[in-house]
């Protein structure tokens, strides 16, 4: 008798906190990133940028009629599933958050999604995961992003390639899923263009010494060398070690390779070679510079657009779907998303809840040009650029 | 040609990378056969030893670089290997002082002073991470290449090219310089005899009057030398990280056991094997088979016995062999 009166009063506590969580003043959001790990230097731009848009949303009164948004943070640790879970786990249950701005890293971001989300019902939008393994990932419709997927930007380099004439390529990447799955959505779009792969080799990061890799890759051959990697990890040692060695001259790179340490720590011997980065241009791009920079955020840092677009996403979604659960949030994403509809810049989000409330339609564009496309994804586009003179020339975008 | 070219492609790729790899694992190994063939257990904190001793150098190099110290062509690390090596004596010293002279007193077995050397390669590791942090450190300076592949080519008008690094050159130098001085130490001086007197039997040395704590010091002296050499040349050829130091544990224990534990020559020899084995079972001969074979017999895979993942495998299947079928090792050694 004691255990059922204690079991049915626990049954009302947490009923009540879930009611309190619905109906209260306040919505919570989790926003969860790798605060620690291999991102950490990036992570802390992205979740003040998706704060950034949740200011923005209660400064203009909130949404549903004065339902202030508040952001909690947790800890993705970018690598560690288990981990990831947990945190995920506490921001559902403890914190009682009706949706999650994240995670960032692919891997993660997979566990987080089928451990925690989908058993809880609770909407994710992630600004910055892109193994193309999550377009077809069991969701329940739950899961969006608002960075491109891999897919998209493996075509966009067999596209350049293609371009340039180059017919034959050795591939490596990093051996974890974003590199596993960029290789192969290049790999397949390169090879249905009539290209040919010589070699798909992993490399591990963090290694010493990348002159058996480079040997491999060497006796494959090919006109150039594929690198999906990360810039300040393995990707960099092998462009060194087949410098060094003299396997390859010219090297084409995916977005992990972006980055100006790279050139100037291989200068010259990096000319002529090029690569693709995710990248955003038009109103709305500048837009969001100048919020963030009155705000103290460098637009120019890595995935801060998205971070700010999932944010106000997952906000305006909810003001659409009329209240503040993951179920509205999911079932009108792609409404508030794309065409039709007004179409609303960073810096207008107060004037995209005044025509949600009137019962309007909005087509949110946001920080990078928003457009939700299969199964809830950035369409995105790409910035193709050749290193010339010490620099990034951007070639076109696409 | 054809076969000027094959030569040429195989030493850029497999005999110039692995004969510097081979002269680092040998330098590791003469360190931890010395401790066995002395001291009588197996050191696991031999790689941290590495890590200590070259974390060290790496730090003197940035102050000897910032106060504007170079050597022209020759990197500055060489000047800062002294002080390297003179503090990592002094680590070693105070280790044996503190934890391994215990043990020794009480006539522990083997096994017991190989888990202590554990718990003094837990120490060591966490020490050279709270000085230096567990990132990459570049500590490299002066000319980065004796030939460069694309002079090579120029020069001969070959297909392939041939680069040989500067830091490949210094460390084969080295290592023979380092070698031929161990050698002559042990076999001509009084100080080695009696410390080769004091491996082969403990007992008729200490009654021959051989000083044990002497011995004892003096080899750690050379250890904390070999290492520190081994692991700033290992750290100029490729990069210094703490972590890839501990890793390097497995193929340098690898070469002292293929070669003989107990054995200097044996060290040198399982160095070389076990590294000419790694590149040459992980290397794609591919293009070597495309020069000699005639154009139709070219193959189109890529005649990689084994992904270059599994570098580490080799040192390990090797390891289980040798122990297997002669746990003396090629040089008779100690068994183990």
């Amino acid at each position: 008798m004691k255990k059922f009166l204690l079991a049915t009063a626990a049954t009302a506590l947490t009923a009540g906190a879930a009611m309190a969580a619905s109906h209260g003043e306040t919505v919570k959001m989790g926003i969860i990133l790798g605060f620690t790990g291999p991102i950490e230097s990036l992570t802390p731009a992205m979740a003040d940028s998706a704060e950034l848009a949740l200011k923005e949303i209660n400064a203009a009164g909130g949404i549903l009629g004065g339902k202030m948004i508040e952001a909690v943070r947790a800890d993705s640790t970018c690598v560690d599933a288990a981990g990831a879970t947990a945190a995920a786990e506490r921001l559902i249950t403890s914190d009682g958050v009706a949706a999650i701005m994240g995670a960032d890293c692919s891997g993660v971001t997979g566990a987080i999604l089928t451990n925690v989300a989908v058993p809880n019902g609770i909407v994710m939008v992630s600004p910055s995961a892109t193994s193309p393994g999550l377009s077809t990932v069991e969701d329940n419709g739950l899961f969006f992003r608002t960075a491109p997927s891999d897919a998209r930007q493996g075509v966009v380099l067999s596209d350049m390639l293609n371009d340039k004439g180059i017919k034959e390529v050795a591939v490596t990447y990093t051996n974890n899923d974003y590199g596993k799955g960029l290789s192969d959505s290049f790999i397949a779009a390169y090879e249905a263009a009539g290209g040919k792969v010589t070699i798909n080799a992993p490399h591990e990061d963090g290694k010493a010494d990348y002159s058996a890799e480079v040997a491999a890759l060497a006796a494959a051959g090919g006109e150039v060398l594929v690198v999906l990697g990360y810039t300040d990890q393995g990707g960099r040692g092998i462009i060194q070690g087949s410098l060094d060695t003299g396997a390859f001259e010219t090297f084409m790179l995916g977005d992990g390779m972006y980055g100006d340490q790279l050139v100037a720590d291989l200068g010259d011997a990096m000319e002529g070679s090029f690569g693709a980065v995710p990248w955003a241009e038009g109103e709305g791009t500048t837009a969001f510079a100048t919020m963030a920079v009155d705000a103290n955020i460098n637009p120019e840092g890595a995935y801060t657009r998205e971070s700010y677009d999932a944010a106000a996403l997952i906000a305006l979604a909810m003001a659409a779907g009329g209240e503040a659960t993951s179920a509205a949030a999911a079932a009108k994403m792609l409404d508030v998303a794309n065409a039709p509809g007004e179409k609303i810049l960073p810096g207008q989000l107060g004037k995209a809840l005044e025509i949600l409330a009137a019962g309007g339609d909005i087509d949110y564009v946001g920080a990078t040009n928003v457009e939700l496309i299969g199964p809830g994804e950035a369409a995105g586009t790409y910035r193709d650029y050749i290193i010339t003179g010490g620099a990034y020339e951007t070639e076109s975008i696409r | 040609m054809d076969i000027l070219n094959t030569l040429v492609l195989l030493a850029n790729f497999v005999i110039v990378p692995a004969v510097t790899y081979g002269s680092q694992l040998a330098l590791g190994a003469l360190g931890v056969t010395l401790i066995y063939g002395i001291l009588r257990f197996s050191n696991f904190a031999h790689g941290d030893t590495m890590a200590f001793g070259t974390m060290v150098t790496v730090l003197v190099t940035w102050m000897l670089q910032s106060w504007g110290v170079s050597l022209g062509p020759v990197p500055t690390a060489l000047l800062a290997l002294p002080f390297g090596i003179a503090v990592t004596a002094g680590l070693v010293l105070w280790t044996d002082r503190v934890v391994y002279r215990f043990y020794r007193k009480q006539k522990a077995k083997p096994v017991i002073l190989v888990i202590v050397s554990m718990g003094v390669m837990f120490v060591m590791n966490g020490l050279v991470r709270f000085i230096i942090g567990p990132d990459d450190q570049n500590f490299a300076d002066g000319a980065r290449f004796l030939i460069g592949a694309r002079e090579f080519k120029e020069m001969t008008g070959l297909k392939e090219g041939l680069a040989i690094k500067a830091s490949q050159g210094l460390t084969v130098l080295t290592a023979v310089i380092v070698v031929a001085l161990l050698f002559w130490f042990l076999n001509h001086t009084r100080t080695g005899k009696s410390m080769r007197a004091y491996s082969d039997n403990e007992d008729l040395a200490l009654l021959s009057g051989i000083n044990p704590e002497r011995v004892v010091a003096v080899t750690w002296i050379i250890v904390a030398a070999l290492a520190t050499v081994a692991g700033v040349l290992y750290g100029l050829d490729k990069s210094f990280k703490p972590f890839t130091y501990f890793q390097l544990l497995l193929p340098i224990f690898a070469a002292a056991i293929v070669g003989g534990l107990g054995s200097p020559l044996g060290a040198i020899a399982g160095g070389f094997v076990i590294a000419f084995s790694e590149v040459t079972i992980t290397y794609a001969w591919k293009k070597a088979a495309a020069y000699l074979l005639p154009a139709d017999m070219a193959p189109d895979g890529l005649l990689q016995l084994l992904a270059v993942d599994y570098k580490f495998a080799v040192s390990f299947v090797i390891l289980v062999v040798v122990l297997l079928f002669k746990p003396t090792g090629l040089f008779k050694g100690k068994s183990v």
